[in-house]
């Protein structure tokens, strides 16, 4: 069963990369969506067998590298955390699958999309599935591949290639700290093996190595290492530029890729080591810091763009920074809660994109939009349920996960919980507010794209919507069904608890019993449970800052036209800092890479050229050229001279031969 | 083991073909064409020999095997003593691939004096799995400078426009190393009263002598690593060299300096090489970073895949002088993938200047369009390249690096970031030759990979991807050998009188993580 649920999209796009023009695109279209749907299957039963029924279990398939001192193996670890990302992924990635039969029809490369999409699958289950930090770094590595392949998948596209190079680029220098975080694991732990480093982390929580005359405490550092390659992966405020580039890339892949699977890995990885986390108090911190950052500013930027994709991808970003916040303050259970809801509206909300990016032409700018639901009314119901969910209005899926979430950050009772909360609130509002901008600068007002595009309007195929009915399901249920597994106390609510005597009320459906090992939190840490617990205003808080934003949106974009130029022109400096993405692009520009433009070309011409070479081997050619040339002009062929130098010669020994003597007596 | 003089077979069969192949008479066409099969069939052959050694190699003893040992100058103690152990066997397998590689990929291209050409190659061979499989250092002497005169003609005659300057240049770069490798040799030899490479290993010489000849063997190496600062003999080499010749330089002539810290450094002046490790390493790093950074701005495909072997052999050095297991290892594993993927790369490059005569980056683009297949493995070579998990790239790269962390921080820290520098001139180079548009008529009307390229590239592209998925293959047989070595490295730094100086930033590791199981 394991092996169906990881392999079978790798032998999906095997067949289809390898003999794509054999089987032809029908077979094509087949195989891929075969094998997702078989791993989905698959992945359903799994979680039946692990999550509820504590089947909790390691596949070993084969070694991979062994040298004695260090060994990693290819193997499928199946606990609650892998099989509840095993079904996330599996049901999108099929839904993706189906849905890119009708995006991509006219596209003459659609053979390729599909067998690229199936090898993201594959490296995505591998990267949740693995049981040691290197099997987890090959699925990372070639989740970031699968990335760059898509991004960069119009490779006609000048923009699509810079955008597909500078995700890998950028993604890469997260990868540096996690690479170095494999090393400081293995050289504190003297093993990459996730049992046998957990086991180990409470021994260790006051070890400390020295680096450079500084005393560092291992275990924070470890935690920041993997944190810096979770920040890459999952465009956290610094390395999040490349992520709104990737936009680029055709729509399924950015609502699989770039909203739902791969840019959650992040979280995933974090999740995955709450035993160290927990540890290393300080770490934890700077991540609830970073997260709470990301989600704000990241919201602040949605506000203003103009590009619809651009506006969910920046979305996206905000939303990761919730789940980052909340495992910051321990919250590890609620920030997968939010993972797993958030993967099925924001895919929703992107599909949705996609289909009115296809009904309008190609046309992504809402400025040019404007005035269409009437003509694609399944599209626009579906961006409702999309955006509600996303914005928290209750009964959707992003009610519960998001409450839990800034209800664990208010009850973690710390000064970055609060400061994490405020940004949450401050984001939830904002959320809402971009999140039906863009629903009524797309949908509502007189239509502003031209007669010719307007013409051609029509809603998707059935293979398009199809899969967003199964998404949209997920947006409407997936919070309430799931809610008492992934963050539910295991006390009925309203009694008083005793703890030696709980099994009266103990409740099956709670995220002890859930999660099991997987998430391991100090009692003193436990968040979620605190949460349970806040004053109603804290409860109350998400749902009427995000009325607030619905209310706000449609007063300034519905009923007062030319209000939104108005209070940009009245806030313009703050307006075009969020406008020009805070400019971090700009700046990471001036500061990275035309230096090293820069030093590379020092390097090329000083360094070799001139040093190297000049002093080097030329030099020493043309050297030994001079020496020979003087040498040679001290023939001269006079006869004189040569006496002259030998008279000098004789009497030069002759005095020292006699200074010696005299030294001698 | 086999009852059959393997390793003097392999040493012999290409001089034979060259022997064949200078009696070859007729007209100028048929000449070329007999010569080249007959040097592609000895390659072959001498492959084939190859790959039954490594069958029935015995990975589990870190000995030397196939041994063969003949008195040579008996009065001097001067042996014709051959063996193969972990360390030099793949070594021996790289040759015995790339020389057929080689000489199928100028099957078109070369198109005077093909006789002469072949003659070089097969004799090239010999010298180069001679280097490796030499348990006398006389007689590895005689190997190693070998390698050169074969190599200067192959860029001298058949070389491009710079063809003489970048011949003398590489040289007189190596002689340099040379002249002290012989003067440290001849030392050793007075010192110790044998030029037998297991028997000077079993006695260092003690205290500063030591330093001294470290030194010497150092600079011999260095070159041919070669090592930042005396690098820059390698990129003009390449620009000037024919494809083939750029495939063999970086696939195997790169390799002579990394096995030489094996067999000699490391085990023959311990104390030493411990001394000395800081310096290296930062030598190390400052090639990794420096050279990755002039890769960055090259417009020259070739000179920028020269500059990322530089880099790529900076992670090789670092990894040798750590002398855990993790850095030898990985070391070697990165010189064997580097062989492989450079080598490649180079082919890579080759195919396109036939087709358009010009290595600059600008004149290509979109490729991708009208040569699908060649994009293929250009990406998949790419990768490797680019040290991407699940090619072999990855596993030097890391295993290296993994032993530069345990023994230095700061070191290991800096060198890490040539991961992200790889990645930028890497995809740089892809995306202008292979994606974007086609803004060349010419480039674009390019035919794409041809029968013979593709039985050239598919070989080398699937064993990126197997030997980077099951790189047990190779690290098994290459296991015990490295314990030993290391064995033999600690054993001498206990013996010797002053302990080698450790570099700062040290901590010393709870888990299992140095010497052997």
């Amino acid at each position: 069963m394991e092996i169906f649920a990881v392999f079978s999209p790798l032998f999906a796009f095997l067949v289809a990369f390898l003999c794509g023009r054999q089987i032809g695109e029908k077979g094509v279209n087949f195989i891929t969506c075969a094998g997702v749907f078989v791993a989905a299957f698959a992945s359903i039963i799994l979680f039946y067998d692990v999550a509820l029924n504590d089947a909790v279990r390691t596949v070993t398939l084969a070694s991979w590298i062994d040298i004695g001192a260090f060994s990693a193996q290819w193997s499928l670890r199946m606990d609650t955390l892998s099989v509840v990302m095993l079904c996330v992924i599996n049901i999108v990635s099929a839904c993706v699958h189906v849905y890119s039969i009708g995006y991509m029809s006219h596209d003459p490369h659609r053979i390729r999309f599909m067998a690229y999409l199936s090898l993201f699958t594959f490296a995505m289950l591998m990267l949740v599935t693995a049981d040691n930090l290197l099997q987890l770094f090959f699925g990372w590595e070639g989740v970031g591949l699968a990335s760059y392949l898509l991004i960069g998948f119009w490779n006609h596209k000048e923009s699509a290639n810079a955008a597909a190079v500078k995700a890998f680029v950028v993604n890469r220098i997260g990868d540096f700290g996690l690479v170095l975080g494999i090393f400081a694991t293995f050289v504190v732990f003297g093993t990459i093996q996730f049992d046998d480093i957990f086991a180990q982390t409470r021994q260790m929580a006051d070890y400390h190595f020295d680096f450079l005359g500084m005393e560092l405490h291992a275990l924070t550092v470890i935690a920041l290492l993997l944190f810096t390659g979770a920040v890459g992966k999952s465009a956290q405020l610094g390395l999040h530029t490349w992520l709104p580039d990737a936009m680029e890339g055709p729509t399924p892949v950015s609502a699989l890729i770039h909203a739902a699977t791969m840019v959650t890995a992040g979280v995933f990885l974090m999740v995955r080591f709450s035993p160290v986390l927990e540890f290393a108090p300080v770490a934890l911190m700077v991540v609830c810091v970073f997260g709470a950052l990301t989600a704000l500013v990241a919201a602040t930027i949605g506000m203003t763009q103009f590009d619809i994709k651009r506006v969910i991808a920046y979305s996206t970003m905000s939303q990761l920074g919730y789940m980052f916040f909340a495992i910051g303050v321990s919250a590890y259970s609620a920030a997968m809660f939010h993972l797993m809801t958030h993967a099925f509206f924001k895919a929703l909300l992107f599909l949705g994109a996609g289909s009115v990016i296809h009904a309008m032409s190609d046309e992504q700018d809402m400025r040019k939009m404007g005035g269409i639901w009437r003509h694609i009314p399944a599209t626009y119901m579906f961006m409702w349920v999309g955006s509600l969910a996303l914005a928290g209005m209750p009964f959707f899926a992003g009610y519960y996960s998001k409450d839990i979430i800034l209800e664990s950050a208010w009850a973690a009772e710390s000064g970055v919980g609060v400061f994490a909360f405020w940004c949450g609130i401050a984001a939830a509002l904002m959320t809402a507010f971009y999140s039906w901008r863009l629903i009524i600068m797309t949908f509502h007002g007189k239509p502003r794209a031209d007669e010719k595009v307007m013409a051609h309007i029509h809603e998707s195929p059935r293979v398009m919507l199809s899969p967003l009915v199964v998404l949209a399901t997920g947006a409407l249920m997936a919070g309430s069904i799931f809610y008492g597994g992934f963050v539910g106390s295991p006390y009925k609510e309203g009694h008083i608890y005793d703890l030696s005597n709980t099994t009266e009320y103990v409740n099956i459906w709670d995220k002890e019993h859930f999660w099991q090992e997987s998430i391991f939190v100090l009692p003193e840490n436990d968040t979620v449970e605190a949460a349970h617990h806040v004053p109603k205003w804290v409860k109350k808080m998400p749902v009427v800052a995000g009325l607030v934003g619905i209310v706000l949106a449609y007063w300034i974009y519905m009923f007062r036209a030319g209000l939104s130029e108005r209070i940009a022109a009245r806030t313009m400096p703050l307006y075009r800092l969020f406008f020009n993405k805070w400019y971090f692009d700009e700046l990471y520009d001036r500061v990275f890479v035309k230096n090293a433009w820069r030093l590379g070309q020092f390097f090329a011409i000083r360094g070799d050229r001139r040093v190297i070479d000049g002093y080097g081997p030329d030099g020493v050619a043309r050297l030994s050229q001079r020496i020979a040339a003087r040498l040679s002009k001290a023939q001269t062929g006079y006869l004189f001279h040569y006496a002259f130098i030998m008279i000098i010669g004789l009497v030069a020994l002759v005095t020292w031969v006699f200074f010696k003597i005299a030294a001698g007596l | 083991m086999v009852d059959f003089p393997i390793l003097s077979l392999m040493l012999a069969l290409p001089l034979i073909g060259a022997l064949f192949i200078v009696t070859i008479r007729g007209d100028e066409e048929s000449v070329a064409r007999n010569a080249k099969y007959t040097a592609f069939y000895c390659a072959v052959f001498t492959l084939a020999l190859a790959l039954y050694m490594l069958a029935r190699f015995d990975g589990g003893t870190a000995d030397f095997q196939f041994v063969e040992h003949y008195a040579w100058f008996p009065s001097l103690d001067i042996a014709y003593h051959l063996g193969v152990d972990g360390i030099s066997l793949f070594f021996v397998v790289l040759s015995a691939l790339l020389t057929p590689v080689c000489i199928l990929a100028s099957w078109n291209g070369i198109k005077k004096r093909v006789k002469e050409y072949m003659i070089a190659f097969l004799i090239l061979e010999t010298m180069m799995i001679g280097t490796f499989i030499a348990l006398d250092a006389v007689l590895f002497y005689v190997f190693f400078e070998g390698v050169l005169i074969p190599m200067f003609i192959i860029i001298g005659v058949w070389g491009g426009p710079r063809r003489v300057y970048a011949a003398f240049k590489f040289f007189l770069y190596t002689l340099l190393g040379s002249v002290l490798l012989l003067l440290a040799l001849l030392t050793l030899y007075f010192q110790v009263g044998t030029t037998d490479i297991p028997t000077l290993i079993a006695n260092p010489v003690a205290g500063t002598l030591q330093m001294w000849l470290w030194v010497a063997f150092f600079a011999a190496f260095a070159v041919k690593m070669p090592m930042w600062p005396v690098h820059t003999w390698l990129p003009d080499a390449h620009v000037e060299a024919p494809t083939a010749g750029s495939v063999i330089l970086a696939g195997v002539l790169l390799k002579m300096g990394g096995y030489g810290f094996l067999r000699f450094s490391l085990p023959m002046f311990p104390e030493a090489s411990a001394y000395f490790a800081d310096f290296v390493f930062w030598l190390s790093v400052i090639a990794i970073i420096y050279t990755s950074l002039v890769a960055l701005v090259q417009d020259d495909m070739k000179k920028l895949i020269a500059y990322s072997s530089v880099a790529h052999m900076g992670f090789v050095t670092l990894g040798i002088f750590t002398a855990t297991v993790a850095g030898i290892q990985g070391g070697i594993f990165q010189m064997i993938s580097h062989g492989i993927i450079s080598g490649a790369l180079f082919l890579i490059v080759g195919v396109l200047y036939d087709r358009l005569h010009t290595r600059e980056i600008a004149r290509y683009g979109g490729l991708v369009k009208n040569m699908p297949k060649f994009a293929v493995m250009f990406m998949i070579l790419m990768l490797g390249s680019v040290g991407l998990p699940g090619t072999s790239g990855f596993v030097g790269e890391f295993l290296s690096l993994l032993g530069a962390f345990q023994v230095n921080m700061l070191v290991a820290l800096l060198a890490t970031t040539g991961v992200v520098l790889g990645a930028a001139y890497m995809l740089r180079l892809y995306r202008l030759t292979v994606f974007g548009e086609q803004k060349h008529q010419d480039a674009a009307a390019m035919p794409d990979l041809d029968k013979r390229e593709l039985v050239l590239f598919v070989p080398l592209v699937a064993l990126v991807i197997i030997i980077g998925i099951f790189p047990n293959l190779i690290l098994d047989r290459v296991g015990p050998s490295v314990d030993r070595l290391i064995m033999q490295y600690e054993a001498g730094l206990e013996s010797g009188l002053e302990t080698g100086q450790k570099s700062d930033g040290v901590f010393v590791p709870r888990g299992p993580q140095e010497g052997v199981e």
